[in-house]
């Protein structure tokens, strides 16, 4: 009696969870169509190729490519090594009560908070100006790197945290110093949560808009190096969808770009994650 | 490479946790600087007219000297907790379909798909709810352009994090754990109900706040759809003004006490959030001890 | 192997920091503020940038109040804004690129085709709530304003003698392109936008229509002819008057040379 009451709950939970997750999944490749099926039937190669004309309205986006990437690349440089510092030093060396581990983790939770023309108008102060880094790709990376560190930490930490603590007890009884622990056992262990980490970074990163207008910048030529201004992907977009008339249709096809684009790169941090890091467990 | 070997890995250790403690630093000091840096810039307005005009002036037209901040205060809350609690239970939805239910080819592609979510910028999210999404709604109940457009787009932009979080979170069940649940006996979704969710709680919980730190701080797209009107909404249909949405919409043409005044909307953000982070070390807190 | 690669990279950082910024310096003008003029002046830039070879125009956009207040802290060698100075900013000096113009526009479907200026200064202040009033349909109006200091905002004001504080607004909104979408959107609506962008629009057959203005049609070409009562000026702004590559660029950025690029961004060349 009681068997059956609790199979037909299970079976009505089951059919319920299979019908709102397709229901869901269904509406999300709708909307991605909706966004992406613009660009998807007009581009053509050369769009990846060459450089912006008049405003962006007719011509490529190559230039704007090479700067989201080294912006991207910039702000990753810097944000992996600390975000993944700041999160092993969290989970591992404090305790939760800890006064000095507490805070940082609030105020991270804070920075995750704050609007991104905030984080723009600040950058543009700190960066741009007391640095004299100017308008450039190394200031519009830094400032980002400031934007993704809270939800690069946090994802890590949940990935660490949820390690049993069986693993660590069996390290220390044979012997292994806390580095070794961290580089054999940890980080491996927490490969999970350091890619939803940078996946998530990344997307944050390149779908940012409002902190790169005042940080890396405006000019679309193709940079130099990363101390020239250079215009990322989704300022274009922004610029062509609601500052330029006639902008509409390379809107759309940029949006594409930058979905191939984070496709890409999401895949790239998979596989080089899983072979950095995953294997070193199975070479113990 | 390493001296894993040795019993005596004092120095090294030393080393080890000065380096990360100083990273850790980094991180922390970063948003007192913000903090700094928005008190600073908001500093001459508020010395000039005072804190309390923010609350009690009749209304928002910075340019006629009046600076009522609460309207934008209440239309920010409404909309991103609205979001969060609609997102909320889809990204969890989303987690336990992927990791529990799902063949392992449909939740691969289920979470590209995710992926590709969070990564579109918000402007075009923005831009599809002004051309789809602000006409249907206007369709209903005019003018379209409302709190209830802005809880949507909110809600499909932190959808994807939520979802990926919840997702990484039950992912590291322990699957020992699992597995000797059901060799009890334990149907799929009791497991789930009485063993993962529990485990997870704190973590989702987290995860939750974090998003509605997310939500609140989302400029771009709200602006598109929320119609930006400074007023208390008597509805959901009723177009309000964010605080994000205000800086976005005003900083660039500001100068002089207004521009200082659209810094207090930040700082007026920030206490928020630090408000937000405070409520949520408390429940976590609470969770610790059951 | 991955460290080596790490030492590489942040050799390179180094290395390119300091060298890159000898270099740049020399002949770079920095050019900021309206995000209006901001797409014109990048192609303006490009064209001198091909013209004079080695120099390098760096436009950056980020609002007229910011274009003001870099040219005079000096920032910025160049300032940009979508309006005219105002008498406290008369220790600027400004040069007018091009011109550019104010419309009323309604969506397509909306049958009425003129509103007079007094009917126009009521539905904005919500004097007049439904269309039905000024001879359209039995609906509810939907006002679109522009959101507090945007230059198109000011000039409004000034024309039709307008507080904001007295428009009620439905619907408040940013750029041209948000208002734009908004009328075509929805039938009810009526708001006022960049003639140059509404045009083009209207030729691409986005769902508006432009409303004359106390009779006259509201198209670039009477902006050109300066019979068009709503018009502002597109400014490049110096602190002090220019010299060498400023004074240049300014020279060529105010010239016949420039108005086809004027007109492919939908405004009007200021020099006939």
């Amino acid at each position: 009696m009681i068997k059956s009451a609790q199979s037909k709950v299970e079976y009505l939970v089951t059919y319920i969870v299979w019908g709102l997750s397709i229901l869901l999944l269904l509406s999300m490749i709708f909307l991605i169509y909706k966004m992406v099926g613009p660009g998807f039937s007009t581009i053509r190669w050369d769009y990846f190729l060459s450089e912006p004309l008049n405003s962006g309205r007719s011509g490529g986006i190559s230039s704007i490519l090479i700067s989201t990437l080294l912006i991207v690349g910039v702000c990753l440089f810097v944000a992996i090594p600390i975000g993944l510092g700041t999160a092993i030093w969290l989970t591992e060396f404090t305790t939760s009560q800890s006064f000095l581990g507490q805070n940082i983790r609030r105020s991270l939770d804070i920075l995750a908070g704050v609007p991104s023309i905030v984080f723009g108008l600040f950058g543009n102060a700190l960066f741009c100006r007391y640095l004299g880094l100017g308008f450039s790709i190394i200031s519009g990376g830094l400032t980002l790197a400031c934007m993704v560190l809270p939800i690069l930490i946090r994802s890590i930490e949940v990935g660490i945290r949820s390690i049993p603590s069986e693993h660590r007890f069996s390290a220390s009884a044979l012997g292994l110093s806390t580095f070794s622990q961290l580089y054999h056992l940890i980080l491996p262990l927490a490969v999970p949560g350091i890619v939803v980490g940078l996946v998530l970074g990344i997307g944050r990163a390149v779908a940012e808009t409002a902190a790169l207008v005042f940080t890396s910048g405006y000019v679309d030529r193709m940079p130099s190096s990363i101390s020239d201004s250079g215009r990322s992907l989704s300022v274009h977009i922004y610029d062509l969808s609601m500052n330029v008339p006639g902008g509409e249709s390379n809107a759309y096809k940029s949006v594409f770009v930058i979905l191939i684009l984070l496709f890409f790169l999401n895949t790239l941090t998979m596989f080089l994650a899983d072979r950095l890091l995953a294997r070193k467990v199975m070479n113990e | 490479m390493f001296n894993s070997n040795t019993l005596s890995p004092q120095r090294n250790d030393f080393f080890l946790l000065w380096t990360l403690r100083s990273l850790s630093l980094i991180g922390g000091a970063l948003s007192l600087l913000i903090l700094l840096f928005i008190v600073f810039e908001s500093s001459s307005v508020i010395q000039e007219i005072g804190g309390l005009s923010f609350f009690t002036d009749a209304s928002w037209y910075p340019k006629e000297g009046l600076f009522n901040l609460v309207p934008m205060l209440a239309a920010s809350l409404l909309a991103a907790f609205g979001a969060a609690l609609l997102a909320a239970p889809l990204g969890i939805l989303v987690g336990v379909f992927c990791n529990f239910y799902a063949p392992q080819s449909l939740a691969w592609f289920y979470r590209r798909c995710i992926d590709l979510l969070a990564g579109i910028p918000s402007v075009v999210y923005g831009f599809w709810g002004l051309v789809f999404l602000v006409p249907w709604i206007g369709s209903l109940r005019p003018p379209g352009a409302s709190l209830i457009s802005g809880i949507i787009i909110l809600t499909i932009m932190i959808l994807p994090t939520m979802a990926m979080t919840a997702d990484a979170i039950f992912r590291t069940t322990s699957k020992s754990q699992l597995k000797s649940a059901s060799a009890l006996g334990f149907s799929k979704w009791s497991i789930i109900y009485k063993i993962v969710f529990p485990a997870a709680r704190k973590n989702l919980f987290a995860g939750f706040i974090l998003q509605i730190g997310r939500a609140l701080g989302e400029t771009m797209a709200i602006l598109m759809v929320c119609g930006n009107v400074v007023q208390l909404p008597k509805s959901f249909f009723d177009p309000v003004r964010t605080l994000t949405a205000n800086m976005a919409l005003e900083m660039a043409y500001a100068t002089g006490q207004h521009r200082s005044a659209l810094f207090v909307s930040g700082l007026l953000l920030l206490i928020l959030v630090v408000g937000l982070v405070f409520i949520a070390d408390f429940f976590e807190q609470d969770l610790r001890y059951d | 192997m991955k460290e080596k690669l790490t030492i590489q990279l942040i050799m390179a950082l180094i290395l390119f920091l300091p060298f890159n910024r000898v270099i740049a310096s020399e002949q770079k003008l920095i050019i900021t503020g309206s995000s209006t003029v901001a797409p014109l002046m990048l192609e303006i830039a490009k064209a001198f940038e091909k013209k004079n070879p080695g120099v390098r125009i760096d436009v950056q956009s980020g609002g007229s109040s910011r274009g003001l207040s870099d040219a005079r802290s000096g920032l910025a060698d160049i300032g940009m804004a979508s309006r005219g100075l105002k008498p406290e900013e008369s220790d600027l000096k400004n040069y007018v690129v091009a011109l550019d113009g104010i419309c009323i526009i309604l969506n397509k479907n909306n049958p009425v085709v003129k509103l007079t200026d007094q009917q126009i200064i009521q539905i904005f202040k919500g004097e007049i709530k439904n269309w039905k009033q000024v001879g359209g349909l039995d609906a509810a109006i939907t006002v679109v304003n522009k959101a507090e200091g945007r230059s198109t905002l000011e000039l409004f004001e000034q024309y039709f003698k307008l507080k904001n504080s007295e428009i009620k607004a439905s619907v408040v909104i940013g750029d041209n392109e948000q208002g734009i979408k908004t009328v075509s959107g929805n039938t009810n609506a009526i708001g006022y936008v960049s003639i140059g962008a509404a045009e083009y629009n209207v030729e691409l057959g986005t769902p508006i229509k432009l409303l004359s203005m106390s009779g006259v049609l509201a198209t670039t070409e009477n902006i050109k002819l300066g019979l068009y009562p709503l018009s502002r000026p597109l400014n490049l702004v110096t602190k002090a008057s220019p010299e060498g590559l400023q004074k240049k660029f300014i020279e060529f950025a105010t010239s016949s040379e420039v108005n086809t690029l004027v007109q492919q961004q939908y405004f009007v060349p200021a020099k006939k």
